[in-house]
């Protein structure tokens, strides 16, 4: 029956999405409303075929297949994600790489939003969706809750990724940072959110353990607040339902404050909140200790995602934001300081009485220097967010300095940790393909971000202090373009620095290949849900 | 599962007890350096919102003790600048344009404001090195080469009020015919009078079209580019016997030139700088080389 309804409904989806494409008012609509319907149509197909087939579910089996398939989209969208950014990096080196055919699809505005959009929320959200659902899992004891909901989770994503990216390059933005997705995706983005939140929710609920662990805290916390503040951001009317462009509800600063507060928590909710979750996990797996200390986890957890959501005015520093407001974000984020180190302190201590194995293992290797990176950034982003150094630091390239030391060390390297601790168990590989890929990966991935990094406080110093330079009159010294002129260089290493780092993903990317393709396999041996 | 305190071996911290896949959690402390380190930071907080303009109330955000307002410290930076420069910048709008030069104060300062002015708003097409943008119509202002005229009352005329622009009235306007385009000359005439020009300007050209061109140029060019083809400043004809092209010296650019013709514009300044600025600007730009 309820195969029959899913017909239903997909059949229902295909046919508006065929009427839609036919009354677009815009490319990008026309071709996502056809990218939906050949979607819906697949899937139709796919529940057909299998109508008739016996459904033959283990409940007592870990639900691993969705897993397996994150772990493929994230080193996919990684790939892509890494390579879109080297294009643009090469871009703003050398503007000639703007070719004239590339003009409104391939030039830089346009790959741009690309790029965030494929390592945060394509990279960086199959990550946290596929660890999310292997964690839960095993933490809890309990099968994932909901059936194919997980499956529509996955490829709900996927098709978030596919019709975004599709809106961009083709021109269908709101022009909100980090929340580019037109309308209608932010309504798809809404529905495979509630569905994550109700797969993991619905899996802790039915949990064999008594109580729940720290990671899923963080992953809870992530998955909830990210909701919420997508909502919130994308509040938009469109300005017809077959066109992708839409008037947000807000305007001015109240606008741009909101912006900034979703976009300050997708970095603390996405970005740190969930990669904990991730921390927390395999981390104490890797290593086979103990996390540090209980205490600790309980108290960072409920100061940072206190804390964190209400610093987001700092973004908007010497604007039309009033001063009350840059206060109060400021101030909240120095305080945010301690309980971001906190998840870096019980990371790093957990290693304590197994630090020798960081000579020989060298996925464990990649999981500390990526909380070395976290403890960073978090250093660095409170310092940032002094009103004096902003003043300085604010529109020049040390702020992409800082959230590259943070998504390629932090979010970038802990992720590569966990693929390489799962892809071996998931398919049920005694282990990986090659070590010595990993330590390659390692020292490309780290010497590339400490070029990137390091180019670019370089060159965001240099043009903060060239921007505010001004002579005994009071006159500025330097034009936008001398600035432009002199950070030629920098440009240049930082395109060195991600083709590195991009260079070690397509390395790791071979490594898990092999480890799958070309590894003995084992009798399964996590299939069976342990009892407690 | 209750927290019993399990401990692993000896001299070990506790556990929690807690077991997930295999996880266990040490019973340790939270560091103390960290917790006063967080204690400091919460104490600080509350001290600067006390300060600073902070809470938001039923009507107002709290002020904060120390009357700061970065809106008020801009400003009054400003009005530093203004007040200290405020005699120079009057002496600069009352003296006599032609003998700001001669003046090394005021043309010191002149120069150093002119060059900020034209950072921030020439730049854009005229280039940081005011070189402009050859073949794409943005004038080099470094070479002696002037459409409007190179002295600094000619240059401070068209700083002020633009060139063909429709927002103010006494913008400098020409417009050259469009030979072509509105046919006022067929094909033929403008290929002889594109070699006559391509001849005029030293360039190598077609004997037999040229002296075909020459006539053409006769009846339809000099009454703008003079008899010479030097040009006319006070019509902003260009001089065709240079190599200096605004729009690009070869013979495709200069058919479309004749065929179409060109229509420069720039905006009117006197709405965005002040008179002050736009003397110290003039100057600036007479004194980048070419100026009359």
């Amino acid at each position: 029956m309820w195969d029959y309804l899913k017909l239903g409904i997909l059949g229902v989806i295909a046919v508006l999405a065929a009427i839609a494409a036919n009354y677009a008012h815009d490319l990008a609509y026309m071709v996502n409303a056809v990218m939906v319907m050949i979607a819906a149509a697949i899937t139709f197909l796919v529940v057909l075929r299998g109508i008739d087939e016996p459904k033959t579910v283990n409940p007592l089996e870990y639900m691993d297949d969705v897993v397996r398939a994150g772990v493929i989209a994230t080193v996919f969208w990684g790939v892509v994600g890494f390579l879109v950014g080297v294009v643009i990096a090469s871009q703003l080196a050398f503007p000639q790489l703007n070719f004239e055919f590339l003009q409104g699809f391939g030039n830089f505005g346009r790959l741009r939003p690309l790029h965030t959009s494929a390592v945060i929320f394509a990279f960086g959200g199959n990550a946290l969706i596929m660890s999310a659902f292997y964690v839960v899992q095993r933490t809890t004891a309990a099968r994932l809750w909901g059936g194919n909901l997980g499956w529509f989770v996955f490829w709900g994503w996927q098709l978030v990724i596919v019709l975004a990216a599709s809106g961009y390059v083709l021109g269908g933005t709101q022009g909100k940072e980090y929340a580019e997705p037109v309308w209608y995706v932010d309504i798809l983005i809404t529905v495979v959110w509630l569905a994550f939140l109700a797969v993991f929710a619905g899996t802790l609920m039915r949990r064999k353990e008594p109580h729940i662990y720290v990671a899923n805290w963080f992953y809870l916390a992530f998955i909830i607040t990210i909701a919420m503040l997508h909502l919130i951001n994308n509040m938009a009317i469109p300005v017809s339902i077959f066109g992708s462009q839409s008037v947000q509800v807000t305007a001015g600063v109240q606008d741009a404050m909101i912006q900034w507060w979703y976009g300050h928590n997708a970095v603390g909710f996405f970005l740190t909140a969930g990669f904990l979750g991730m921390m927390y996990y395999f981390v104490p797996k890797q290593a086979e200790r103990p996390v540090y200390s209980y205490k600790l986890s309980i108290i960072h957890f409920w100061a940072l995602i206190f804390l964190y959501i209400w610093a987001g005015p700092h973004h908007l520093h010497y604007t039309a934001l009033p001063d009350w407001a840059s206060t109060l974000g400021m101030v909240f984020s120095i305080v945010l300081w301690m309980p971001s180190w906190g998840g870096m302190i019980n990371g790093l201590m957990t290693l304590s009485g197994a630090w020798d194995k960081l000579r020989t293992d060298p996925v464990l290797r990649m999981m500390v220097v990526s909380i070395g990176f976290y403890g960073m950034s978090t250093f660095e982003g409170p310092m940032m967010s002094i009103k004096a150094v902003n003043s300085l630091s604010h529109y020049t390239d040390w702020t992409i300095g800082h959230v590259h030391s943070g998504a390629l060390g932090w979010n970038g390297m802990i992720t590569f940790g966990a693929l390489y601790f799962l892809v071996p168990r998931l398919w049920s590989r005694e282990r990986l393909y090659s070590l010595s890929l990993v330590s390659w990966h390692f020292w490309l991935a780290t010497i590339g971000i400490v070029l990137y990094a390091s180019a670019m406080w370089v060159s965001g110093i240099m043009e903060g202090l060239m921007w505010r330079e001004v002579d005994a009159n009071g006159f500025l010294v330097n034009a936008f373009a001398d600035t432009v002129a002199a950070k030629f260089p920098m440009y240049v290493v930082r395109a060195l620095g991600g083709g590195m780092y991009l260079m070690g993903a397509l390395i790791m990317a071979y490594n898990l290949w092999m480890t799958v393709r070309a590894q003995p396999a084992m009798a399964s041996s996590h299939a069976a849900v342990p009892a407690q | 599962m209750c927290a019993k305190k399990v401990t692993q071996k000896p001299g070990d911290v506790p556990t929690t007890g807690h077991v997930w896949d295999g996880i266990e959690e040490y019973d340790n402390p939270m560091p103390r350096w960290w917790l006063w380190t967080l204690y400091a930071c919460i104490v600080w907080a509350i001290g600067y919102t006390i300060a600073y303009p902070a809470w938001p109330m039923i009507s107002r955000a709290t002020p904060g003790l120390l009357g700061a307002s970065t809106r008020a410290d801009v400003a009054k930076e400003i009005a530093s600048f203004d007040e200290a420069n405020s005699a120079i910048k009057a002496r600069l709008v009352e003296a006599d344009l032609a003998a700001i030069p001669n003046d090394p104060e005021l043309s010191s300062f002149a120069q150093n404001a002119g060059a900020a002015v034209f950072r921030t708003n020439c730049v854009q097409c005229h280039g940081s090195g005011a070189n402009g943008f050859a073949g794409k119509g943005y004038p080099s202002l470094i070479d002696d080469d002037w459409l409007w005229g190179g002295d600094m009352e000619a240059i401070h005329t068209t700083i002020t009020h633009g060139i063909r622009n429709t927002t103010d009235p006494d913008a400098r306007y020409s417009a050259m015919p469009r030979f072509g385009a509105d046919e006022l000359l067929d094909r033929d005439q403008i290929a002889q009078v594109v070699e006559h020009v391509l001849q005029l300007s030293g360039q190598p050209f077609d004997a037999a079209l040229a002296t075909q061109g020459e006539v053409v140029f006769a009846e339809n060019c000099v009454a703008c580019h003079g008899e010479a083809a030097q040009g006319d400043p006070t019509q902003g004809a260009p001089n065709l016997s240079d190599a200096i092209w605004l729009y690009g010296g070869s013979r495709e650019a200069i058919t479309q030139t004749v065929t179409y013709a060109r229509f420069g514009v720039m905006p009117n300044w006197n709405t965005r700088l002040t008179e002050d600025e736009i003397r110290a600007v003039a100057l600036y730009v007479h004194s980048r080389g070419g100026g009359e």
